[in-house]
């Protein structure tokens, strides 16, 4: 069950780095405590799509995540990031609960969706994914064409009107940056394409429903850079349009993409503030420790 | 220090690797034994094509003059070298002399030593006959009613050739007639029959329907004697045209024998052929083995009642096999929460496929047969008891017999081919907002479909060349009607059928007649291998087609 949960102490630290105070923080996370989360003030007012309050995860009798509570602002980019393993792919796949695949799966805590709770057993999972896009590390085009692939969302809800299809196809393929590319050949197979078309390809799929959330789980780690940089161009245009939550290894790539970031280790939120702070004048030294790359 | 120590030879340095470290050993055993195995196929294969394709070749026609002035004329099928009671080696040679009706027998062994004198008449003919198998002898006259009695060898020829197919034309006329006419009518007959039967069962022997039955039936029996009448006054004119066409033979040790052409499938001189009226005839011979019934005891005509039936039973299979095998692997792979249990069922589906298939066509017989058939038949053919309908072997249940025996093929393949689906696809599918059956029929079947037509091919090819659950549940030697033909309903499941392995199986070894019937062997083995070698190289191609459609994936 549940670890001690036991608040270390935190001394004001701003920008200097004192020796000693921050590994003592993470050999505290390592001894298995919980520490509160360094939520910057910007984060206070906004106008949340998700909020996560208290969140604990167990895979079995491991408890992944502990006590993540975060607000994800509206028609923003946040990015989570932190070492392997501690628990940011989890966190992401619990806003859309596709982590109940797994068997094995405990949660406490609750996530809202707009106000309202998607955990427990009574929320329709799959109205909840509808609302949800997701793009996963590795591009996983379907075995059909790619028309077939981009309005697959569409397909599943029964929507068969030819026209209609169609439009989606085109507007969300020109919205994933692909539509010159494929317009010719839309009937072959997804499989055809390469490897950076074919993760555009399921950005566009993950879009043609409109969701209210775009959730990246490290969208650009297969890819090289060239198609890295057209899916962070492909970002840039989305921003606005949706909220995006990305979860990535690449400090440059959170830099670069994200309005927000979250620093995560060992299955704790640490710290959670505007990109610019975090990456510049972050409050805690763990982070910034992480962020220049001198742990992680 | 000499530079020797310091830098080995190469001798030196092989000489302290172990045997089995350098790897060539290993390359020649396993090398060796694939060699083996291609050796073992290669050659079974070969023995099949070599005496399947020259089984139906036209040979020579011999005559050996032995000591004793005894003569003997036929086709050479062997030769042979045996020890005799003496311990002298003698060439002996074995030679299809026919005429079974006077020499009671079809083949002859002949001494070599014996023989004083051999040559190939130029006019020696053969003859291939509705029944007593081949006659071989020299024609002395023919008489047809149009062009009266000829004598003269080549105008014997000329008009057996211009007479055979209007004759033949008749007989078969003759046979449609006894077979698919007369038997239509018996089955009228049997109806109406059983009308009464059911009417009696349904309603009692005293009731307005039993009379009506009964009444109905007088009827008909008036009406099929009238009809039975008709169709027997043209047989007899049939058999009266054909009579009047009559052969006069002479043996190679001077009977006289006459033959009515009306009994003569096929006739040549086989020793004036030329090379292309010897292609012609082997081609007539193929054409008549594979769409032609067989003829006397299964051992001389055609095969195609077994390809139909061999044909009909493995697609009946496979409809049945694949949806189940497919649903049970769906559900042990994808809905079953893995456990012990599903593990203790895996073990026990391929355990099934290691059981004996006779054990399964035991089961089929008690099971489909006695027990399912059984129930059906008091329920629906009432009427028709004590004789069994689906209460005896048929192609549907030894169809459902052999599906039971392939289901662990398809479901292993099927659950092979389901794991090898990545689970990216399957979380994409669920992120788009999918339930797990749209994620199943839309990106797991079609993904995994290649995989699940490989285990339909195994079971194809395993089914179609099964033949010992089928002699329990269906397959015979000689089956009156097809499963599938043009009487009503048009598809008779309850129906017996012949199969091309029984037919192997049953010409080989139970066969009156064996050494006529060993060409015939390899020729339908032969047909029986490029069958399944057909149906496994369709369902290769349209695997190939789908595995490129769903599996050029970049990475």
């Amino acid at each position: 069950m549940s670890e001690p949960r036991e608040t270390v102490a935190m001394e004001s630290l701003t920008g200097q780095r004192q020796p000693g105070v921050a590994a003592g923080r993470l050999a505290a996370i390592t001894a298995g405590e919980t520490v509160a989360t360094e939520t910057h003030a910007e984060l206070a007012g906004v106008d949340a799509v998700v909020e996560i309050r208290g969140f604990n995860l167990w895979y079995g009798t491991k408890q992944a995540l502990f006590d993540i509570s975060m607000r994800i602002p509206r028609g923003q980019v946040t990015a989570l990031v932190g070492p392997s393993g501690c628990g940011k792919s989890t966190l992401l796949r619990s806003i859309n609960r596709i982590n109940d695949l797994v068997g094995n799966v405990r949660t406490s805590g609750d996530i809202l969706l707009n106000g309202e709770s998607i955990q427990g057993r009574h929320v329709d999972v799959i109205e909840l994914r509808k609302r949800m896009g997701m793009v996963f590390q590795k591009p996983n085009p379907f075995p059909m064409t790619i028309f077939e692939n981009v309005v697959y969302p569409l397909r599943i809800d029964g929507v068969r009107d030819r026209t209609v299809l169609e439009e989606v196809c085109e507007r969300s393929l020109r919205a994933a940056a692909l539509w010159e590319e494929v317009r010719d050949r839309l009937d072959d197979s997804a499989m055809s394409l390469s490897g950076g078309q074919q993760q555009r390809l399921c950005i566009a799929r993950a879009i043609a429903a409109e969701p209210a959330v775009l959730l990246m789980d490290e969208p650009c780690s297969a890819l090289d850079p060239i198609a890295t940089n057209k899916i962070e161009e492909l970002m840039e245009r989305l921003r606005g349009e949706f909220t995006i939550v990305i979860v990535t290894h690449n400090m440059q790539q959170a830099a670069r993409t994200s309005d927000f970031t979250a620093f995560m280790y060992l299955g704790r939120l640490i710290e959670y503030g505007p990109t610019a702070t975090i990456f510049q004048r972050p409050h805690l030294p763990e982070t910034l420790d992480y962020v220049t790359g001198r742990f992680g | 220090m000499s530079a020797e120590s310091v830098v080995p030879t190469r001798r030196r340095l092989r000489a302290r690797s172990s045997l089995l470290a350098r790897g060539e050993p290993m390359i020649w055993l396993t090398g060796g034994s694939i060699l083996a195995a291609m050796g073992m196929i290669v050659a079974l294969l070969a023995l099949l094509v070599v005496e399947g394709l020259s089984a139906l070749w036209p040979r020579d026609v011999i005559r050996l003059r032995v000591a004793g002035g005894r003569t003997f004329m036929g086709e050479v099928t062997r030769r042979e070298t045996t020890r005799g009671p003496d311990g002298r080696l003698r060439r002996q040679t074995l030679l299809r002399t026919g005429n079974f009706e006077l020499t009671q027998e079809h083949f002859t062994w002949v001494a070599d030593e014996d023989v004083e004198s051999t040559d190939r008449p130029e006019w020696a003919m053969v003859f291939e006959r509705v029944a007593w198998g081949r006659f071989y002898g020299f024609p002395v006259s023919f008489s047809a009613p149009e062009d009266g009695e000829v004598s003269e060898p080549g105008a014997i020829w000329a008009a057996i050739c211009r007479h055979l197919p209007a004759v033949a034309a008749r007989r078969d006329r003759r046979r449609r007639i006894e077979t698919v006419e007369a038997g239509e009518l018996s089955r009228r007959i049997e109806r109406a029959r059983l009308a009464v039967r059911s009417a009696e069962l349904k309603s009692g022997a005293g009731s307005e329907r039993y009379r009506e039955a009964v009444a109905r039936l007088e009827q008909v029996e008036r009406e099929g004697a009238r009809e039975f009448a008709q169709l027997r006054a043209a047989i007899d004119s049939l058999d009266a045209r054909n009579a009047q066409y009559i052969l006069r033979l002479r043996t190679a040790d001077d009977h006289e024998v006459t033959l009515k052409l009306a009994d003569v499938v096929r006739a040549y001189p086989a020793n004036r052929l030329s090379h292309a009226e010897r292609w012609r005839l082997y081609a007539a011979r193929w054409r008549e083995f594979l769409a032609a019934p067989p003829r006397e005891a299964n051992s001389e005509g055609g095969v195609f009642p077994a390809i139909f039936g061999t044909v009909v039973m493995t697609l009946l299979m496979s409809l049945a096999v694949v949806p189940v095998g497919v649903m049970a692997a769906l559900y042990l792979r994808e809905y079953a929460r893995p456990g012990p249990w599903v593990s203790v069922i895996r073990i026990s589906i391929n355990n099934l496929a290691g059981v004996p298939s006779i054990v399964f066509g035991v089961f089929g017989l008690g099971f489909f047969c006695y027990l399912i058939g059984a129930r059906i038949d008091e329920l629906f053919f009432a009427a028709r008891l004590p004789n069994p309908t689906l209460g005896k072997g048929g192609v549907l249940w030894a169809s459902l017999t052999l599906a039971l025996l392939t289901l662990p093929v398809v479901i292993v393949a099927t659950e092979e081919a389901l794991a090898a689906v990545p689970n990216s696809m399957r979380e994409g599918s669920f992120a788009c907002g999918a339930s797990k059956w749209q994620t199943i029929r839309r990106i797991v079947l079609p993904r995994a479909l290649p995989g699940i037509l490989t285990g339909m091919i195994l079971a194809m090819a395993r089914g179609a060349g099964e033949v010992a659950p089928l002699m329990l549940v269906g397959a015979v030697k000689l089956a009156p009607a097809l499963p599938v033909d043009r009487s009503p309903p048009f598809v008779h499941p309850e129906r017996s059928f012949m199969h091309l392995g029984f037919h192997i199986f049953d010409l080989g070894f139970q066969s009156q007649n064996s050494e006529a019937a060993k060409p015939m062997v390899f020729t339908t083995a032969l047909l029986l291998v490029t069958i399944i070698a057909v149906l496994n190289l369709l369902a290769v191609m349209v695997r190939n087609r789908l595995r490129r459609k769903y599996m050029s994936d970049v990475f």
